[in-house]
């Protein structure tokens, strides 16, 4: 090659993605111009990285992803150096020099370094066995194992870790992914499409554990397992390491090149340096970096332009990102802090298993989600970079783009009038076009109507928008809009959610949103803290509280006041104390500076005024003395009001003290619609004033009186008695069979009072005291249910955990002016 | 050197679809709310109303529901939703390497 001797040397160090895309770019402008020479630390061409996934997977060959074979190199007058790295640059003699000890000189250099896989630095990490994910010699490692099958671990559940963990299932071994957040993909996905993802890779035999944090490797000559800082232990004989990378930027740095998270480039890729230039993963231009092709493509345009001094300039990328998994569809865009005016436009439909959201702002679109149908993922990302005004498309832009540019489709309407009348409309139900508007015919007028008289819409309620299309074509103007939906999130109501979380064993918030269609990304302050109680009730033991789905004062164990303090009221069991408990609370009141301390009208006493960092402190002295939270803050069992009853007053007929301390010892800690009292009374002057509980003892003679539904709020409603009783055991019992049914068919947020006039005294007195078999059972699950809910909350977070809630995260103290200058 | 950004910790350190407080001694207290696609927005920790505590609001898409009185609050724009009228001054937030940061100037601004 004697013709190229004379021209100018480009020497690339990287045979990797950009580095040779460069070159072709820089070909295809102008093949004359430069003579090149390629550094490539792997022993091959080039090929196309993020094909790995499907060599790995089994769906490709090496030789199919390889982009450009020898003869490219060749025809084209490169020399390639494989297999062999750079280690040094000298930048004052321009020359660079490789491991091999080779030297060469170059006029221009271009560093395409790409990046380093980041390995956590915890024990075991160099143990044999514990590998990356980024070129082939890592695949080939993995196919190794794959072989001797047995358990995987891959740590980390974004893009990378999720292909590896594929690849290896298919491959026969079985896998464990371990992610530290709680969302798969977290950076691309919002909840509910990694709830999708997540349920999806499970059916597929993977288990995944979020919010799993990686302690150490375990081991001795190689890897056997993997160990969390909870302390589990998961055993693998293979270790994949996909959480996150890097940019290789050592030898820029020590070239004295100016490096911040990337090697720094201008918008022609150029670095501190005029002679040197860079792309790829390893550069940063304008404070970003990237870890996607598409940006590179960009990258390498701008570069080659520049090189043939037809400079456009690089101004940045907009990326998307598809995850290559067999059989799930996946594409994610742009940005979802949309800020002021931004909106989401949300459609899920559960029994396709397909999920949606566009984040609109200004009638543009910056950002979406797909999950289920990507097919107009391309469609989307078009819109959005070029920033086009959507706001015709708008009504119709969730279904995609052959219905909103699709003309004649475009009224819903005259859609579902042009259905035939066999043409299904509710897939759960199998009820057809006919029927629903024979059903409408009958007089049903509204949603709620049709859902209990054909049953369409009533499971699922992916159909509910149809439904409510054909009865608006049906009937026009006399549709009755139907009984309340749980919120703005949701077209059904607190009653169909319920039932629905039951009958389909839902088990998560995101899952409940999904397959009901909610139309908002993560729900509103009114549906969630009702999803967390209901899917508690339903699942004891087995629903994980969502904190961040409860109101303030559930989530920090205490009452906030009006000026942003918290008041703290500790239990004390059936209203008694003690001097030790009394100068526990004492203490408090000084060490802390509360301004009061007050009876309260559930016979507790209540601190106030302390602030929320000082919370902990104080519950940590509350409990040394031996007493735990009141959940006076609670949609709890609050207080047990008692009387001094049969051991002290002359009246007396029952120990209604004791009874009061037993039914709060077996009561407290449960988590209910709305707040609950009870309290107990002696005998009929009734100084407890359990009648105006939710659930009131009045101790006779004979035995007790059972009273519930009462409430001394702003509409003041005395007890219905519901059954009278002979001993302490029954009347614990019909408690726990009453509370119960509360429990479990009250709409959240109703107290006993609404709830008992909205079914009627009789219906309780059917389920509770004629059907024996009805109150044990409702008694049973009752009890169950406490066994997970009786632990006190203010100790675990004593014990550190949520600690985060109460501390601030930094302090700030500005510098004074006089300082700075 | 003093930036234009302040560090003020790990993303991870800000529970999903929760928050934290900074407080700038001498002024008012900063809400920094993490959201559940995981953006960090910041403001004063004081609701329009009556200056309910933001950071202990329930986190909703990116509005935060005030826990005195209910208000919405846009994270972006500090702006009351629906009726409500009324506006909470805005810190400029952002992740930058897995890092929290907020706008110095703002702070300062909070801190007057
Ligand atoms: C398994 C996998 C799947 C992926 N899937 C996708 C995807 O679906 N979509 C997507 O957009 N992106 C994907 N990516 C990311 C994509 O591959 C990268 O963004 C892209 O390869 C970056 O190109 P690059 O040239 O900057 O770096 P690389 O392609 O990594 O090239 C850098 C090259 O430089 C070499 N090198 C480093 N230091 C030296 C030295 N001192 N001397 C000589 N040579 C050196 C390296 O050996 C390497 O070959 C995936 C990556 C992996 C690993
Ligand atoms: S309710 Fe009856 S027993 Fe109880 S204190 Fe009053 S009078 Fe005495
Ligand atoms: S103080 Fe925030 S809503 Fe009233």
């Amino acid at each position: 090659m004697t013709h190229h001797i004379n021209r100018p040397h480009l020497v690339v160090i990287g045979n990797g993605m950009a580095g040779c895309r460069a070159v072709e770019e820089l070909l295809a402008r102008d093949p004359n111009r430069y003579r090149v020479t390629i550094f490539g630390a792997e022993p091959h061409v080039n090929y196309n990285r993020i094909m790995l996934s499907p060599v790995l997977a089994g769906e490709k060959t090496f030789d199919e992803i390889v982009i450009n074979p020898r003869d490219w190199y060749d025809g084209n007058g490169i020399e390639l150096v494989p297999g062999d790295s750079v280690t040094g640059i000298d930048r004052a003699a321009q020359t660079v020099t490789a491991a091999s000890g080779r030297t060469v000189r170059y006029d221009k250099l271009l560093i395409a370094t790409g990046s380093d896989p980041f390995i956590i630095p915890v024990p075991g990490k160099d143990l044999p066995g514990v590998i990356s994910f980024r070129d082939m010699k890592d695949v080939d490692a993995m196919l190794e194992a794959a072989d001797k099958g047995g358990d995987a671990v891959v740590i980390g559940g974004g893009l990378l870790g999720l292909e590896a963990a594929h690849g290896l299932t298919l491959r026969g071994m079985k896998v464990t992914v371990l992610h530290l957040m709680p969302t798969l993909m977290e950076r691309q996905l919002d909840e509910a499409a990694g709830w999708l993802l997540k349920s999806e890779l499970e059916s597929r035999g993977q288990t995944i554990l979020t919010g799993a944090d990686t302690a150490e490797i375990l081991g001795t000559d190689h890897v056997e397992g993997v160990k969390l800082k909870d302390g589990r232990v998961i055993p693998a004989s293979l270790v994949v390491m996909a959480v996150g990378i890097r940019p290789s930027t050592a030898l820029a740095r020590e070239a004295g090149l100016a490096v911040g998270r990337g090697i720094h480039v201008d918008d022609h890729m150029i670095t501190s340096d005029p002679d040197v230039l860079a792309v790829g993963e390893c550069v940063e231009h304008d404070g970003n970096v990237y870890g996607l092709v598409a940006p590179l493509w960009e990258m390498c345009r701008a570069l080659a332009d520049g090189l043939v001094e037809a400079p456009t300039g690089y101004r940045g990328s907009v990326t998307s990102t598809k995850l290559k998994v067999s059989g799930i569809d996946l594409f994610s865009a742009g940005d979802f802090s949309g800020g002021d005016g931004a909106e989401d436009i949300v459609l899920r439909d559960a029994s396709r298993g397909i999920y949606k959201r566009v984040v609109v702002k200004d009638d543009r679109i910056v950002g979406a989600v797909l999950y289920g149908d990507t097919a107009d993922g391309s469609w989307y990302f078009d819109l959005l970079k070029k920033q086009e005004d959507i706001s015709d498309l708008r009504d119709l832009l969730i279904f995609g783009q052959a219905f909103a540019q699709g003309g004649g489709q475009a009224d819903p309407k005259a859609a579902v009038a042009a259905l035939s009348d066999d043409a299904e409309i509710c897939g759960c139900n199998g009820v057809s076009k006919g029927e629903v508007v024979a059903c409408i015919a009958k007089g049903a007028a509204s949603l709620d109507a049709v859902r209990t008289g054909c049953k369409a819409s009533a499971s699922c309620g992916s159909c509910t928008g149809l439904v409510e299309t054909l009865l608006a074509v049906t009937l026009g103007d006399a549709v009755q809009s139907g009984p309340k939906t749980m919120c703005k999130c949701t077209s059904f109501g607190h009653d169909d959610v319920r039932r629905e979380i039951v009958v389909q064993g839902m088990r998560s918030i995101p899952e409940v949103m999904q397959k009901l269609h909610w139309s908002t990304p993560d729900g509103c302050s009114s549906c969630r803290p009702a999803l967390n109680y209901y899917l508690l009730c339903a699942l004891p033991g087995d629903y994980q509280d969502d904190q961040q789905s409860r109101f303030v004062n559930e989530r920090m164990h205490a009452n906030i006041q009006k000026d942003g303090t918290y008041s703290v009221v500790p239990r004390m069991w059936g209203g008694i104390t003690s001097p030790r408990e009394l100068r526990a609370i004492a203490d408090v009141v000084e060490k802390y500076d509360a301004p009061m301390v007050k009876v309260t009208g559930g016979q507790r006493l209540d601190i106030f005024g302390i602030r929320k960092e000082d919370l902990p402190a104080v519950w940590a002295d509350l409990n040394a003395a031996g007493m735990v939270s009141g959940h006076a803050y609670g949609k709890a069992l609050r207080t047990v009001k008692t009387c001094v009853g049969s051991e002290w007053c002359r009246f007396g007929t029952q120990d209604s003290t004791g009874l009061g301390v037993k039914l709060e010892r077996g009561f407290w800690g449960s988590w209910m619609p709305h707040k609950f009292k009870m309290a107990v009374s002696g005998c009929p002057r009734n100084c407890a004033e359990a009648t105006i509980k939710d659930f009131g003892v009045v101790c006779v003679d004979s035995g007790y009186e059972l009273h519930v539904g009462g409430n001394g709020g702003i509409h003041v409603r005395a007890t219905d008695l519901l059954v009278k009783v002979a001993t302490e055991d029954e009347a614990m019992h019909y408690a726990a069979a009453f509370v119960q049914l509360y429990r479990e068919e009250a709409r959240y947020l109703e107290r006993t009072a609404p709830w008992i006039e909205r079914v009627g005294l009789q219906y309780l007195k059917d389920r509770i005291v004629e059907d024996e078999v009805a109150r044990d059972t409702l008694a049973a699950r009752f009890w169950y249910s406490q066994t997970f809910s009786q632990d006190d909350p203010w100790a675990e977070r004593v014990a550190g955990d949520a600690r985060e809630q109460h501390a601030h995260m930094a302090a700030f103290t500005p510098i004074r002016t006089e300082e700075l200058a | 050197m003093i930036g234009e950004w302040l560090d003020i910790g790990w993303l991870q350190e800000i529970p999903v679809r929760g928050s934290r407080t900074v407080p700038v001694e001498g002024g008012e207290e900063i809400a920094v709310f993490r959201t559940g696609d995981d953006k960090v927005f910041a403001l004063v920790n004081r609701c329009p109303h009556k200056g309910g505590p933001l950071s202990a609001g329930l986190v909703h898409g990116h509005s935060v529901a005030c826990p005195l009185h209910n208000w919405n609050i846009a994270l972006a724009t500090g702006q009351a939703k629906g009726e409500d009228k009324g506006c909470t001054p805005v810190i400029p937030a952002k992740i930058s390497g897995g890092r929290v940061l907020i706008c110095r100037a703002s702070t300062l601004k909070a801190a007057a």
